[in-house]
């Protein structure tokens, strides 16, 4: 048992000043209280050893609380290229006024919008982190996608942190897609300190009717971010929900992505790639719910760890009696460049239907010598190969991004970094 | 729907072939577990003194462990203080050889299709039936110990072959490792001991045939395998119990030692009582087994056809310790009505260039639930291992459940390690085609099974390959819509 308790590290730290949601505070405290801090004995987090390494990098824990930005901060870090609405949140807390092209946009603070109900899709009992954050949260936002409104260009949630040592980001997202809407978004994360921070995130998306939902994100922010984010999804009938996560770096990141499939023809899709070097400390926990019949996922995370780094998958699939037809594919491949390095995974499909097609594939392994002779018979310099081979293995997951610009951009952060560092 | 349900009651009201038990005088130990029953036991088996001082050793670090409960399984605890730890059938006096075995016994063993009576004996198989709690006869011992290799039972060989289990014994399953494997350590009763000298080829399957036939009786048998430098033995291991309401608690360990090029082979076709078709009953099946590839270049194979036990628990490991070493894990997984499986393996790979390969197949019919949970461990300096692991799930009917947790931890980039899994049900495109061709539906989910169950059963050697296959027909006749 670690020294670090719920009673210490957490102390005082779960009381808020947010005037409202006091119902879903209690709730998720006394969960939080009940489940304590996972440690290395819990299955969920037996290789992620979060609360070992909060302990040593924090402590006094308290809510982070927003500081001041410029507008050239802001338009410095838009992503190349980008045109769109842009949302701009300081330590989790939403700046209005820095907020950029945001016109026919419905969102508002949640301290604007206490009625939204927190925590009715990101249940407190599954993680001890959501149930933190539910009890802890100080700001959020609400946005919401109206009945049939098809919002062409992607929407960006540029998140800027920066805090003192002990402080806690704790950013709270709900959005509510409705029927026939179709909605495009990209978190972006941007480190403007260099003190250790821990940003404990949750996102809770409702997808309506025939509604389509794409929720892109980049963690980038350097060897100061600890993270823990919980993002889950209840997706009604005929919707579609594709999410794509590209992990860079981070000293320790834990992303628990949840997809519940509530409708029949729904159909979820998780991409993600993690390029992961130093030290870098990469969990996906991922899970998806079939609770009806004919519904689809597709799931493919592929990684590449260099250095000393180290890399956690865990898949869940979860086909309950009641969804025959169901179609759930999941892989995961991963290629070692380190002997250092270290993956662990997990691919896990827990099956009560039988007129299902579930299948899980999952390899480590590293590059093809054969390929690598090939361009190197070609006059192509071994580092180079190599670059381009290792592009070519991570570039199937960048195919999954449906905007143009913005797959542009994460391809050219991932040819930058396989480029340069490997 | 209606003659599939009707072909469906029909197996699953079928009787457990070996359900039937026999009265005999039993020498027992009182119920009870404690320092006292251990010293009971130990006594009776008239053993050594570091063994007793082992024994208790483990019952100690026993006392501080909890039940695991990390398995995907769910069932009503055991009460260990209920049960009876030794077992054996009274014999006026020790047989020398068979010949004065208690013909009762015999009969016993006659009934379950063993033929303990070598003359008669074609098959060229060396069989340790075990009863209870004792080894009631081992055959072919003359002609083996003529090439130097001793089989026999576990009490025998601490009597006559002390140094050897003093070195080997909880030298790859410690009697700390689990649970279950230091209850075990406590208080095994019997088992089988199998040592192949150097250089030596065994030319003969040998066997070992468990029975539990007392009631509240648990059973700890302990089977260690010791294979010297360039060595081979192919073991084979059978299990049945009689029909009980109660629920009867198997704990067993099973350690092998491969040496140098040495190769062991273990087989094994469980059927213990598996339950009555409303989950009444049946034996709790929580076994340690592992082996390790201490030499370079050795090899070590486990094939299991699981079609009993109401409960399983069964992690047959390997640890690649040597250069070049392989391990191999087949297994056919069968549940039916409510038993619940949780079964697969692990693979550890240490030793440099080590190759492993995992296939199982499990298959799920009425309530029952089945589970993978496999690991594949690379160690950092593992340079060059590969893996290949595949388990696939065939579900039939939809009250059954099939799930995988696989555990792949990966610490060397010159490993190669391939997972795949699939789930999905015979398909109806199949049974249509072998209904046109004038196969009945029984039959054709019979050959679609054993087809889809073929890669491992091709691993048993024939005797018990024609066994599993009849096993198989039988636990799923009639259980698909």
């Amino acid at each position: 048992m670690s020294t670090l308790t719920k009673q210490n590290l957490f102390e005082g730290f779960l009381e808020s000043s947010f005037v409202g949601f006091e119902k879903a505070r209690e709730e998720g405290k006394a969960s939080f209280l009940n489940q304590g801090l996972p440690t290395l004995k819990s299955e969920e987090y037996k290789f992620t050893a979060i609360t070992k390494k909060l302990e040593q990098s924090l402590s006094n824990l308290s809510p982070a609380k927003p500081f001041d930005l410029s507008e050239e901060e802001v338009s410095e870090a838009i992503p190349q290229g980008f045109e769109g609405p842009i949302l701009v949140f300081s330590n989790g807390h939403l700046i209005k006024n820095l907020c950029l092209g945001i016109d026919h946009l419905n969102f508002s603070t949640l301290s604007e919008k206490l009625e939204t109900p927190i925590g009715s899709i990101a249940k407190v009992d599954k993680d001890a982190f959501a149930a933190l954050n539910q009890a802890s949260f100080e700001e959020g936002v609400f946005i919401s996608i109206p009945k049939k409104e098809v919002v062409e260009k992607p929407i960006l949630l540029l998140s800027f942190n920066k805090a003192n040592l002990g402080d806690v980001i704790s950013p709270r997202v709900w959005i509510d897609a409705g029927d026939f809407a179709e909605v495009t978004f990209i978190s972006h994360s941007i480190n403007k300190g260099d003190t250790p921070y821990f940003v404990n995130k949750v996102v809770e998306i409702k997808g309506g009717l025939n509604s389509q939902i794409r929720y892109y994100r980049i963690q980038n922010e350097g060897k100061n971010a600890f993270e823990v984010s919980n993002i889950e999804t209840n997706l009604l009938q005929d919707s579609r929900f594709t999410s794509v996560t590209l992990s860079l770096s981070g000293e320790m990141v834990r992303n628990n992505l949840s997809l519940n499939l509530l409708g029949s023809n729904s159909e979820g899709n998780m991409y993600g790639i993690y390029l992961l070097n130093g030290k870098t400390h990469v969990d996906n926990h991922t899970n998806v719910d079939h609770t009806i019949p004919h519904a689809e996922s597709n799931e493919l995370y592929k990684g590449i760890l260099a250095d000393q780094s180290r890399g956690v998958f865990n898949g869940k699939i979860f086909v309950r009696q009641d969804a025959q037809k169901t179609n759930a594919f999941q892989q995961n491949n991963n290629i070692l460049l380190s002997n250092d390095a270290t993956i662990n995974t997990k691919p896990q499909l827990e099956i009560w239907a039988d007129d299902v097609k579930c299948s899980h594939g999952c390899t480590t392994g590293q590059l093809d010598e054969e390929a690598l002779f090939y361009l190197q018979a070609r006059g192509i310099d071994k580092i180079q190969a190599k670059g381009l081979l290792l592009f070519a293995f991570a570039g199937e997951v960048l195919e999954h991004i449906e905007n143009e610009s913005f797959r542009e951009y994460c391809t050219n952060l991932v040819q930058e970094r396989l480029g340069s560092k490997f | 729907m209606s003659k599939d349900n009707q072909i469906l009651e029909e197996f699953t009201s079928k009787e457990y072939e070996h359900g039937w038990s026999v009265n005999y005088e039993a020498d027992e130990a009182p119920i009870g577990l404690n320092e006292d029953i251990i010293k009971w036991i130990s006594t009776k088996k008239e053993e050594p003194l570091w063994l007793l001082e082992w024994r208790l050793k483990a019952f100690k670090t026993w006392k501080t462990m909890t039940e695991p409960s990390w398995a995907n399984v769910k069932y009503p605890k055991v009460d260990l203080q209920s049960l009876r730890y030794y077992s054996a059938p009274k014999q006026s006096n020790k047989p020398k050889s068979l010949d004065e075995v208690d013909p009762e016994l015999l009969q016993i063993y006659e009934r379950l299709g063993i033929n303990l009576n070598e003359q008669k004996k074609l098959q060229g198989i060396a069989v340790d039936a075990v009863l209870d709690s004792v080894s009631v006869g081992t055959t072919f011992k003359a002609t083996l110990s003529k090439l130097g290799i001793v089989f026999c039972s576990f009490s025998e060989a601490v009597k006559e072959h002390p140094d050897l289990v003093k070195k080997y014994l909880g030298s790859v399953v410690p009697m700390t490792d689990n649970y279950y494997a230091a209850l075990n350590s406590a208080v095994f009763s019997d088992g089988s001991f199998c040592y192949i000298p150097k250089g030596v080829r065994c030319p003969m399957e040998l066997s070992t045939y468990f029975r539990i036939n007392a009631a509240n009786t648990g059973q700890f048998e302990r089977t260690l395998i010791v294979a010297e430098d360039e060595a081979y033995v192919s073991y084979l291991e059978g299990c049945t119990a009689p029909q009980r309401d109660e629920n009867q608690l198997h704990a067993a360990v099973v350690e092998i030692y491969a040496a140098k090029n040495a190769e062991v082979k273990y087989s094994t076709v469980q059927n213990w009582f598996p339950g009555d078709k409303n989950g009444k009953g049946g034996i709790y099946n929580f076994v340690t087994k592992r082996g390790i590839c201490a030499g370079d270049y050795s090899k070590i194979s486990w094939t299991q056809v699981e079609t009993g036990s109401a409960v399983t628990w069964k992690y047959p490991s390997c640890i690649l310790k040597g250069d070049n070493s392989i391990g191999e894990f087949y297994s056919v997984a069968v549940t039916n009505n409510y038993q619940q499986a949780d079964t697969g393996t692990k693979m550890i790979h240490i030793g440099k260039n080590t190759k492993s390969r995992i296939v199982s197949k499990g298959i799920s019919a009425g309530k029952s639930q089945n589970s993978y949970r496999g690991q594949v461990q690379v160690m950092k300096r593992a340079d060059n291992a590969r893996n290949f692991s595949q388990c696939d799930s065939l579900l039939m009917g939809d009250r059954c459940g099939a799930h995988t947790f696989p555990y792949i931890d990966i610490n060397n980039s010159s490993a190669k390690v391939e997972h795949e899994a699939t789930t999905s049900k015979i398909g109806e495109d199949q049974l249509f085609y072998c209904n046109q061709r004038g196969i009945s539906t029984e039959d054709a989910v019979a050959l679609i099974v054993n087809g889809y169950a073929k890669e491992v059963l091709n691993q048993l050697p024939m005797e018990f390959a024609v066994e599993a296959q009849k096993l198989l027909a039988l636990t799923l006749e009639g259980s698909v819509g």
